[in-house]
This record gives structure tokens, C-alpha cells and sequence, in this order.
């Protein structure tokens, strides 16, 4: 792009524990678009570009954000976490093993989206029941599963962690 | 879930009726698993679409000067450049890569242009930069019109895709009983989450490139771009890029000649990436139809003879019109006995947006049709929806209204008995959670104005392209010292057919390990991952070339340990004798030696139907029938589907899971046509491209799924198996529909049932 409409500023984000430089950037760049284009991070999908779909969900400072509404710029000093954030050296999450279990996993886009925002939901309240479950994760849209599987999945996590 | 079973399973982990791991998991768990949109090359371009806001209009000039000042802009391509073949398509090569100067574009959406630049954002500033200036032309919209020829041609192949009837037995019978309709089905989108996307490399000499892409059938699209690009087949070679579902919206070529041809006039690598508005305007959709159907019953309620005309708009570009169509005329009677028949079908060009695949192909249009038939024939006779049905069931030997005698499993009367037995739902309590009931969290619904209504949808779905086309599969199979590898083009959507494949090699082969080949064109064609066909046609060519190498094995193995040849099979992970009782393990016997086979698998050949529409134009059936419990708010015209029972014909079970997500996706889908999914189009222009106003099933809609799997081999089938990934999606809409009617005592003849169908 030309150098008029480039940020000629340096700015930080801290993503999964680690600090990140993103230099020579547009400003109206998207956390999103940052994350996946800039720093190698491409575990969220964009499919909507307008907060419908879910598949770009990160967590930043504890709350679930869609990261295609997010400037990324505005992200600076926020604690960010992406799919690529969970598990320990590549380790499964017992969420993640519970998705293929499950069967909760098709094509997989949806598929990080939904680990994010389930792993955020469990978080904050450990045994939702069946009705919360299906509220908490509307905002994530899975074309392929119908949702059954994807239920079934977190029905699993909760039985086992709390077993 | 339950199964009622006639195949007995093996138990070995991995192997075909287990549910297998898919190996694409854990990427796809932890966020690696590279998507075509994830897809990225040293000195990569973006690349990006210039389109018509118009949808019918000549274009008088382009001027792409300012475009390519703009500090970033790489190139710019038009119809101009093209090297080939002007237009592309499936079945007619009619729709052009570019519209040209001089000619017209024909809806709203249609490319003119390609820019290739630094930056997404880059890429935007240039098309806005480049000046199209069109003599605007008043669209064809009423596909009617072109039925009865008063509308202008906007076509040099004309305004008809095709126009087929179907006539046979006796026309004089007129029965007792006589229902008829008019039904009209609404445009819906496939909306799979992964939206287009392509990367192509260009060789360093300039004369070809490789193209990663996210396709349903490489080999199609190969042809297609070579022919457009003028550059032989075997100087493009195609890589599936990850692909994020599909449903039929990957089998037309979208950006894939666009993408090449950027590569190509810049020297770079080049990414075009569509956006989910774009994505409305780059795919095809499912047809909207209006469908005409009079039943002739007798006073028992057996159908007598069916009359249909039905009326296809497939848009302002062929793509597979003509088949969609055949389908659909061919489904008239859906999965019940007819002897008199008598349909005519149109599929028809408008400057409405292209229609073509989509999860159903046709018959989604045809079997909303003849299940409002059945329920009208039912309230005609006072019988219940289950026994009108129930008196007509199809069996295998029926002929059908082709003349095709049907030779597939038909198990309908078992579908619906088994259907028919899965337990209702509670009954809606009047402190329910808001989440159960109507229009859910926005606490708009008033108990009090609560109706439940329940509803029965049943169908017949084709499994297989049809017509005369040979639509076979390759699959290669290599053991090298004991490593099994297997090598496909068939496009894993989502399905799961990598994990089919290595199901296959791990049964016949008796190894654990199965190594997964790149898929791509370095193979010879696996058709199109559509029409419910790839366990079916790549599974039975996975297995041939499996089959194979293990004769080759055996041959091997009985003169090296002295084995009887024609008494060796394989058990778990051994080559046994079961003369002798000797166990060789299959690891032991493949040291040191190496089998490569390639097999293709034919299906049996289908016919042309003739001027009468007969002929046996079908490879094989499937059977599903749909039982919906709706509640809803008569007051405001609020559905929720509250559970779908559901008994599917699935032949041999190969991975009971995937079959139950393939269920459960499915029966999403027809909600989403039933109750809230429609492209709305006036007077030619998309007024809803993205997913805050075409809405799509949440959680929170997803009914509750009962399902039963009647598990019965198919002796056509290579592995005994049907497809399953068309026919959940089909009678589930009319099921809900008739639910809703239920309910409501409304006639309904339109999906999507909106709220002030309902209320108003």
C-alpha cells in the first residue's frame, strides 16, 4: 500500500502469553486480519466479517470477542487468547478431545471458533445446563453438525471435570 | 440413536464400522488444519473481483487507468485477456469468465474485472477506481415469461435450459379423490462457513501454475481452467485446499480462472479470498420453483395418477439447470407407487442470480410438493398422514413413472413404522424455560397463544449422477515394506471420506497404519464430492485398488511361506490358512516387497430418458421419512421446531457418528429452509448477501433429533453402503411445513413459512 495510508507506528499485542510487533500495518486493519495475516496465527476463520458467525472468536481480557469487529490496534494491552493458546505443547484440551469423540467436527471451520467460546463458556460456569449451553454458544454458527454432536461434546467435558 | 442392525461389524479400531478418527482432526481441533483462506506463498498478490451492480446491462466501456496508478496495483484483468475459451460452465459452456465490452452482464453480481494488489485493502481502492460505464436494460425476473416466450432473449442459447415431460400409463383415469396445489419453494443458499477462496503459483517459465483451491471435483475445474486459459490440462495441476463445507456450491467454477489468470499476467502468486457478501454473488443457489401437483387417489387412498407441471429459474447461467430439473420431474411421485403419470418441467434463463447445486439437487423442490399432497390427500380421505402414506409405500420391484423398476432397498414402510415409533416430546409446560419456546430470548411469546402441530414428511433421493453420465472414480493403493499409503481426487469437503478411505485399506489390508496422499490431479478423476456419491463411487475405487494389492500380497505371501493360494484370507492384522491354520502377520509378509494399483470404479450405465421421459436414468435409491413436532405462536407467526424423529435408509453402516452428523446436519439445513433461510431477490438485485439478514439455524434452533438407522446391505453397492448426506435434508421441510399447517390450519404453500404467512 502506499506510505500515506500505512501506520508508521509500531504497536505490541500480547497473544497467548506472548508479545507480538506489528509493524508497517494499515491502522483499519482488523484483530482478526492481524492475527491470521501478520503475526501467523490462523486457527480463527473469518466468514462473516460482521459478528454473526462466531468463527473468529478469541478471548481478550476474559471476554469472548468476535475478532472481525475488533480494530487490532485497539487490542494493545489486552490480554489476547487464540485457539493456538490452548494446550500445552501441543497437547489436547479436554474439550478439543471431546469435539472429535463426539463427532462434533466436520468440515472444521466453525470448529476454533467454537473451542474458544467453549472453552470461555466452561470457564465461567462449569455445569450449564443443556438451555444455557445452547444460548452461550448461538452466537457460533456451524453449518455442517446440526449442533448434535457439538452438544454432546460439551455434555462430555462437563461429566468428565466434574467426575 | 438407535440402529436396527443386519450387518454384523467388526471390532478392530479403525476399521469399517467403528468410528474411526477422523485424520484431519486434530488440526482442525487445534486451529492448524490449512483452509484454502489460510493458504499463503512468498511474493503473494491478493486478488479481488470487480461486479456488476446491475443485472441486466450492456457494457459500453471499461477504463482501468486510474485502477492501476494506484501505488500497490499489480494488474488488471478483463475479459480481453482471456487466452481461450470467453465462457465456462458444467453442463453448457455458457457463462463468460469476464463480461466483455459490448456484450451485456446478466445479473446482478456477474464479474467484469480482476485486480491483483499488496493489499486487501489495496484491492479495494482499485476496483473502486475502475469506471464501467453500461447502458442499463430492463431484466427478465419472471421466469413465467420465458415459459411462454414473451420475454426477450437475454441469451444467445437462449432463455431455456431445457424442457422435459414425463407421460406414461393411463392419462383417461380420473380418480375419486382429487387434491391439488400450487407450491412455491424460495432460493437458498448453501452458506457453507469456509467461503471461496484460491491460490495460484505460477511455474517459474511462465507456461503453467499450480492452483490450490477449495472445489468439490478437481478434475472438472482442471478441464474448465485449461480451456479458458488455453494452456494444456497437464500444465494446471490442482491441490484441494482445506475446503469449509460445500453442499453443491463448489462444483461451478467461481474464482479458480480469475485466480490463474492474475497469476499468470503478473508473474506472482495470487490469493483471491471472497467475502461473505461476495460469496452471495460468486456461487450458485438452490433453484427457486413453483411446482404444480394434481393427485388422483381412489376412495381407499391408493394414488391413481399424478399431474405436475413444475417451473425451475435457474438463473442467468446454465450451470446444472438441466439436471436439477431431471431430478426433480423424476421425484413426482416421491417414495410412493404411481402408475399414471404425467409431468412437465421447465428450467429457464433469467437476469435472476445463477442457480444450479445444492444439497437435494431438485428433489428438495419436488418432495415439498407431493408431502403437501399427501397431507391434503390424507385430510381428503380422513386418514392420518402415517396411513395415506403407509398405503402407497414404494418396494423394491415397483416400476416407476420412468419405467425404471426400482432395484435398490427400499425399505419406506419400515421408515415410517420406525419413525412413527420414536416417542413424542413432553408436552410444552407452562413455565417452560424462554429458550423452548417461540421467538426464544426475546421473550415475545405469549404461552397462552402456543399451538403444537406435528407433521410427516417421506422421500426418495437418487444417489449418483444420472442420464447416461459415467461419472467413476480412481484410487490408487501402495504397500512398500509394509506402509500402506492410498491416493484419491476426491474432494474431502467435510464429510469424512479421508476417514473412509483409510477405514477401507485398514479392513481389507489388515494394517492399522493407513498414510494419506495428497489430494490433488496427479491421479486420475474421482467426480464430483456431490449427489450422495462419494462412499459410494470413491469408496468402491478405494477398495478395488485396496483388493488389488492384497491379491498381490497373497500371491506374494503364499509362495514365500508356502500358504494354499486359494485359501488365504485375511483376519484382524494376518494373512490366515484356514487349510492349514497358519498365521502370517501382514507386516511379516510385506517386508522387503512393493504393490502400487490404480482402479477405477464404474457404476452400473444409466439411460437418456426419451421424449416421454422414460428410461432408466437412475443408479440407486435412498429412503428417509421426517416425523416434525412444532410449537407456535399463531399470534405473532413464531415457529420453534421443538424435535424431528427420523428413520434413514443407510445401507451397511461404515462410521456410525459421521452418519449421525451427517443426519443432524442435514436435518438443519431443511429447518433452515422450512422456517427462515431465502436469497431475496427483487427485480433481479440480492437484497439480503450477508448473514445479519439471510439467517441461518443457531443452536438455539436446532431441534432435538431422534433418529433410527435402518441398516440394510445394499447389494449394488461396492461396501454395501448409500450415501446419506442428501436425504436429511429433503423431507424434513415439508415434515415442518405440515407441522406448522398443523398447527395453524393454514394452507401454506410457500418456504420459507414466514412469520406473517402465519399471523397475517
Amino acid at each position: 500500500m502506499s506510505s500515506e495510508t500505512l501506520g508508521n507506528e509500531i504497536y505490541t499485542l500480547r497473544v497467548n502469553g506472548q508479545e507480538h510487533q506489528v509493524k508497517d500495518a494499515w491502522i483499519g486493519e482488523s484483530l482478526l486480519y492481524v492475527l491470521r495475516e501478520r503475526l501467523g496465527l490462523p486457527g480463527a476463520k473469518g466468514a462473516c466479517e460482521q459478528g454473526e458467525c462466531g468463527s473468529c472468536t478469541v478471548v481478550m481480557d476474559s471476554q469472548a470477542v468476535c475478532s472481525c469487529l475488533v480494530m487490532a490496534a485497539a487490542a494493545v494491552d489486552t490480554e489476547i487468547l487464540t485457539v493456538e493458546g490452548l494446550g500445552e505443547n501441543g497437547s489436547l484440551t479436554d474439550i478439543q478431545q471431546a469435539f472429535l469423540a463426539a463427532g462434533g467436527v466436520q468440515c472444521g471451520f466453525c470448529t476454533p471458533g467454537f473451542i474458544v467460546a467453549v472453552h470461555h463458556l466452561l470457564d465461567s460456569n462449569p455445569e450449564p445446563s443443556d438451555d444455557q449451553i445452547r444460548e452461550s454458544l448461538s452466537g457460533n454458527i456451524c453449518r455442517c453438525t446440526g449442533y448434535g454432536r457439538i452438544l454432546e461434546a460439551v455434555k462430555i467435558v462437563i461429566s468428565q471435570r466434574r467426575a | 440413536m438407535t440402529t436396527t442392525h443386519t450387518v454384523s461389524t467388526p471390532t478392530r479400531a479403525g476399521t469399517l464400522g467403528t468410528n474411526a478418527h477422523r485424520p484431519d482432526g486434530v488440526a482442525k481441533v487445534q486451529g492448524g488444519f490449512a483452509f484454502s483462506s489460510d493458504m499463503w506463498s512468498e511474493n503473494m498478490l491478493w486478488g479481488a473481483t470487480l461486479r456488476s451492480p446491475h443485472p441486466y446491462a450492456k457494457i459500453i466501456s471499461i477504463d482501468d487507468s486510474a485502477a492501476l496508478a494506484i501505488d500497490g496495483v499489480e494488474c488488471v484483468v478483463t475479459a480481453q485477456d482471456v487466452p481461450g475459451s470467453p465462457y465456462y460452465g458444467l453442463i453448457m459452456s455458457d457463462q463468460p469468465v469476464f463480461a466483455a465490452i459490448g456484450d451485456t452482464v446478466r445479473y446482478c453480481g456477474e464479474p467484469i474485472a480482476a485486480v491483483a494488489a499488496d493489499h486487501p485493502e489495496t484491492c479495494k481502492r482499485a476496483l473502486a477506481a475502475i469506471k464501467v460505464v453500461y447502458e442499463i436494460l430492463t431484466p427478465v425476473t419472471n421466469p413465467q415469461d420465458c415459459v411462454s416466450g414473451i420475454a426477450p432473449q437475454i441469451h444467445p442459447e437462449g432463455n431455456v435450459y431445457r424442457h422435459q415431460r414425463i407421460i406414461t400409463g393411463d392419462q383417461s383415469i380420473v380418480g375419486e379423490v382429487i387434491v391439488e396445489g400450487t407450491y412455491e419453494i424460495g432460493m437458498q443458499d448453501q452458506a457453507f462457513l469456509g467461503l471461496e477462496s484460491a491460490l495460484a503459483i505460477p511455474d517459474s517459465g511462465g507456461e503453467g501454475l499450480e492452483l490450490y483451491v477449495a472445489t468439490q471435483w478437481l478434475h472438472e475445474d482442471q478441464k474448465q481452467i485449461a480451456a479458458c486459459l488455453n494452456i494444456p490440462e497437464d500444465k494446471i495441476r490442482l491441490v484441494l485446499g482445506g475446503v469449509g463445507g460445500a453442499f453443491g456450491a463448489r462444483e461451478d467454477i467461481s474464482l479458480q480462472v480469475h485466480t490463474c489468470l492474475l497469476a499468470l499476467k503478473s508473474g506472482r502468486p495470487v490469493r483471491i479470498s471472497y467475502g461473505r457478501e461476495e460469496s452471495f454473488y460468486g456461487h450458485v443457489h438452490r433453484h427457486p420453483a413453483t411446482i404444480w401437483m394434481r393427485h388422483h387417489a381412489d376412495r381407499n387412498g391408493k394414488i391413481l395418477k399424478i399431474e405436475s407441471t413444475m417451473l425451475f429459474d435457474g438463473g442467468a447461467y446454465c450451470s446444472t439447470s438441466p439436471a436439477v430439473l431431471i431430478n426433480a420431474i423424476t421425484h413426482t411421485q416421491g417414495p410412493y407407487k404411481c402408475d399414471n403419470a404425467s409431468v412437465e418441467g421447465w428450467a429457464v434463463r433469467t437476469n435472476n442470480p445463477p442457480c444450479g447445486a445444492m444439497r437435494g439437487f431438485g428433489v428438495v423442490q419436488a418432495c415439498f410438493a407431493h408431502e403437501s399432497q399427501m397431507e391434503k390427500l390424507a385430510a381428503a380421505l380422513g386418514l392420518s398422514p402415517v396411513e395415506i402414506r403407509l398405503r402407497n409405500v414404494m418396494e423394491t420391484g415397483d416400476r416407476l413413472i420412468t419405467g425404471q423398476i426400482m432395484d435398490s432397498v427400499a425399505p419406506v414402510e419400515q421408515c415410517i413404522r420406525e419413525t412413527g415409533a420414536i416417542a413424542m416430546p413432553e408436552p410444552l409446560l407452562p413455565n417452560a424455560d424462554i429458550r423452548q419456546i417461540p421467538g426464544g430470548t426475546g421473550l415475545t411469546a405469549q404461552p397462552g397463544n402456543i399451538v403444537r402441530g406435528v407433521g410427516w414428511g417421506v422421500s426418495m433421493k437418487n444417489l449418483m449422477y444420472s442420464e447416461g453420465f459415467d461419472d467413476y472414480s480412481t484410487a490408487r493403493c501402495r504397500m512398500t515394506d509394509g506402509v500402506v499409503s492410498v491416493k484419491f481426487a476426491t474432494s474431502e469437503v467435510g464429510q469424512g471420506f479421508t476417514m473412509l478411505a483409510q477405514q477401507i485399506a485398514r479392513t481389507i489390508l489388515g494394517v492399522d497404519e493407513v498414510l494419506l496422499d495428497t489430494i490433488d490431479t496427479q491421479v486420475g478423476s474421482a467426480g464430483s464430492t456431490s449427489a450422495s456419491r462419494q462412499t459410494w463411487m470413491s469408496g468402491g475405487a478405494v477398495k478395488a485398488a485396496c483388493e488389488k494389492v492384497l491379491e498381490d500380497l497373497f500371491d506374494h505371501a503364499a509362495l514365500t511361506f508356502e500358504l494354499s493360494r486359494d485359501h488365504v484370507r485375511i483376519e484382524e492384522t494376518d494373512i490366515v490358512d484356514i487349510l492349514s491354520g497358519r498365521r502370517i502377520a501382514v507386516s511379516e509378509a510385506s517386508k522387503g516387497i512393493s504393490f502400487d494399483r490404480t482402479e477405477e470404479y464404474h457404476h452400473p450405465p444409466t439411460e437418456d430418458l426419451d421424449e416421454n421421459g422414460q428410461g432408466n436414468c437412475h443408479v440407486a435409491f435412498a429412503f428417509v421419512a421426517h416425523r416434525a413436532v412444532v410449537d407456535v405462536d399463531v399470534e405473532l407467526g413464531l415457529v420453534k421446531v421443538v424435535q424431528i424423529a427420523t428413520a434413514q435408509d443407510v445401507g451397511r453402516i461404515l462410521n456410525p457418528i459421521s452418519v449421525q452428523g451427517q443426519v443432524e446436519g442435514g436435518i438443519a439445513q431443511g429447518l433452515g429452509l422450512a422456517v427462515m433461510e431465502e436469497i431475496i431477490v427483487n427485480d433481479g438485485k440480492v437484497r439480503n448477501p450477508s448473514f445479519t439478514d439471510y439467517l441461518l439455524p443457531t443452536f438455539l434452533d436446532a431441534p432435538l433429533v431422534e433418529m433410527v438407522l435402518i441398516e440394510e446391505f445394499e447389494p449394488k453397492s461396492p461396501l454395501g453402503a448409500k450415501g446419506v448426506g442428501e436425504p436429511p435434508c429433503i423431507s424434513v421441510t415439508p415434515a415442518i411445513a405440515n407441522a406448522i399447517r398443523n398447527a395453524t390450519g393454514r394452507d401454506l404453500p410457500r418456504v420459507p413459512i414466514r412469520p406473517y404467512d402465519i399471523c397475517l
